[in-house]
């Protein structure tokens, strides 16, 4: 037992490390990759990075660009997803066995064949270049969000929804009435899930996104990372400061919500 | 409930039909379409023209798929994604199942130990990238650890140690997602098999080998498999780690060429004879490891 404790605590500390040392950088005034440097120190703390990248990429545009582009993703999830993951589990209708074959088929087709084509489609035919549509449209409805969706909509009991449909209510009344109440936590699930797909998706936004006002602070700060910081002061400091706005979200959310989180992945890997 | 003719073609609740409707024509347009599309592009000499131009694109058979196979930097790139998953998938298996074990046994502060794997998996690769950059830079920490050990030229810059240490940052970044694949799977191996190997004297180490690895056999299929797919993917750790696949396209991945001859350079036909070339290369490397890892008993 003690020594898987300190295997867990040695790996801990790999996970974490990073993570503290990316605050300690962009806390410090002077870069200082030294052994010692690893440990706060009074007189080389400052804020000036966070000021140094704001000026560079304008922290709060980019921060709002994420903003919609991860709250278009979430909306569309919760709005689509939600219909078609009720229609998958309570609605038998045609072609219903098709769909969820698809939606499963999806998971493994790989997004990398298809960045040219959706570039091509989307920024050429459509013109979509530099627009939150043509960032939001490839990733509108989340899959695996759609199959999580599902699992809890059929977990409800069936003489629930019989009760209601000899009431004559419609189906979308018992969706919105009877059903979402009931899941709400998928819907937190679901949301959690979603989020750190757009928030942190790279590859996407930096091809269609080319003025600096829309690009969300992934594709920012990597410019800057890029082509900027090799003409900056302390290049690090800006960086990592730059990396702490971009992680705080992402963990926070993933730490008040831990729970749900890993649940989440527990069931859809064992039944998925 | 009577049941028409109508029921029987459209099913009990058509009204589900027009529920997934939106799904449907997201998936066609996202894509089934690009899908089919990528491939007719590859055959065809497709370039970029003006919206709503009408140009002539001819069929040319196989002459992309001859341009890409014969480019010295796409034949690199797919050398260079072999390294990387024979150093990221076993590392991957090895680890995320090792630490799962530790964590699946009644152990002290198990919900932090869980959150610190799960952080870096949640973060997004564009922020840990620039740490990881200070960390290993030539006068970075890890070398000054390391004093004369540290090697030379520094791990980035070293064309041989460049892949190894994108594979090494991957496994680092994506393992807490399969540390919770293999605790999920953990629950389900029998406890009544733990007891039995016990009783034939197995020790710790021998029951882990004959109970828990084969109990766990079909997450350790999917781990593979995930993680080959997402190596396939790459493009953000050597675009940004290894400043666009240096030194010398030693670290650079098929989709990074992918974006530089389809998008960079504007050979969307090329581009997508690459992609078409990985997706098939992916299939089989899948199909291998099916082979190896999937279902040795039956």
């Amino acid at each position: 037992m003690k020594v898987k404790f300190v295997a867990l605590l040695l790996g801990a500390f790999v996970f974490l490390f990073p993570f503290y040392y990316m605050l300690i950088g962009s806390l410090q005034a002077e870069p200082d990759p030294s052994v010692s440097g690893a440990f706060p120190k009074p007189g080389n703390l400052t804020l000036h990075n966070y000021t140094e990248i704001n000026k560079s990429i304008h922290l709060g545009r980019s921060l709002i660009n994420s903003g919609i582009f991860t709250g278009g993703v979430i909306l569309g999830t919760l709005v689509f997803g939600v219909l078609a993951g009720y229609a998958l589990a309570r609605l038998q209708f045609r072609g219903r066995g098709l769909v969820f074959n698809l939606m499963l088929l999806i998971q493994v087709v790989p997004f990398q064949l298809l960045t040219i084509p959706l570039y091509v489609l989307i920024v050429r035919s459509y013109g979509l270049a530099d627009s939150y549509s043509g960032m939001i449209l490839p990733f509108l409805i989340n899959s695996t969000a759609v199959f999580v969706f599902r699992q809890y909509f059929l977990q409800l009991p069936a003489e629930l929804f019989d009760a209601a449909r000899i009431d004559g209510a419609s189906e979308l009344s018992i969706l919105w009435r009877i059903a979402v109440p009931l899941v709400r936590p998928a819907l937190l699930t679901g949301v959690l899930l979603t989020f750190i797909g757009p928030w942190n998706e790279f590859l996407w936004p930096f091809l269609i996104t080319k003025q600096q006002d829309l690009q969300p602070l992934a594709v920012s700060l990597s410019n800057y990372l890029t082509t900027v910081s090799a003409r900056a002061a302390n290049p690090f400091g800006a960086v990592l400061a730059g990396a702490c706005v971009l992680a705080a979200p992402a963990v926070t959310l993933f730490i008040i919500f831990q729970r749900r989180f890993i649940s989440t992945n527990l069931s859809s890997g064992v039944k998925g | 409930m009577r049941r028409g003719p109508l029921t029987r073609v459209m099913g009990e609740h058509p009204v589900g039909t027009a529920f997934v409707t939106p799904y449907v024509v997201f998936l066609a347009a996202v894509f089934a379409y690009p899908l089919g599309f990528a491939v007719y592009m590859s055959f065809h000499d497709y370039f970029f023209a003006a919206p709503g131009a009408v140009v002539d694109r001819p069929f040319v058979g196989f002459e992309n798929y001859v341009t890409v196979l014969t480019d010295p930097a796409v034949q690199r790139s797919f050398v260079n994604v072999v390294i990387f998953l024979v150093i990221n998938v076993p590392l991957t298996v090895v680890l995320s199942l090792g630490l799962a074990n530790a964590l699946n046994a009644a152990i002290r502060w198990r919900t932090f130990f869980r959150v610190s794997y799960y952080v870096p998996y949640v973060t997004a690769s564009v922020a840990v990238v620039g740490v990881w950059l200070f960390l290993f830079n030539s006068n970075g920490l890890v070398n000054s650890i390391l004093g004369p050990l540290a090697p030379d030229p520094s791990w980035l810059v070293n064309s041989k140690l460049a892949m190894p240490t994108i594979a090494i940052y991957v496994t680092w970044k994506q393992l807490g997602f399969f540390i919770l694949l293999y605790l999920a799977a953990l629950q389900n191996v029998s406890k009544d098999l733990y007891e039995a190997a016990e009783m034939d004297g197995a020790g710790r180490w021998k029951s882990f080998l004959n109970v828990t690895v084969p109990g766990v056999r079909p997450a350790t299929t999917l781990v593979v498999l995930v993680a080959t797919v997402t190596g396939a993917n790459l493009f953000t750790e050597p675009y940004l780690l290894t400043g666009g696949g240096g030194p010398d396209g030693a670290s650079a991945s098929p989709v990074l060429i992918m974006y530089q001859r389809g998008i960079e350079q504007g050979h969307p036909d090329v581009g997508a004879a690459i992609g078409v070339l990985l997706v098939i290369g992916v299939l089989l490397v899948a199909l291998i490891e099916r082979r190896f890892v999937g279902r040795e008993e039956d």
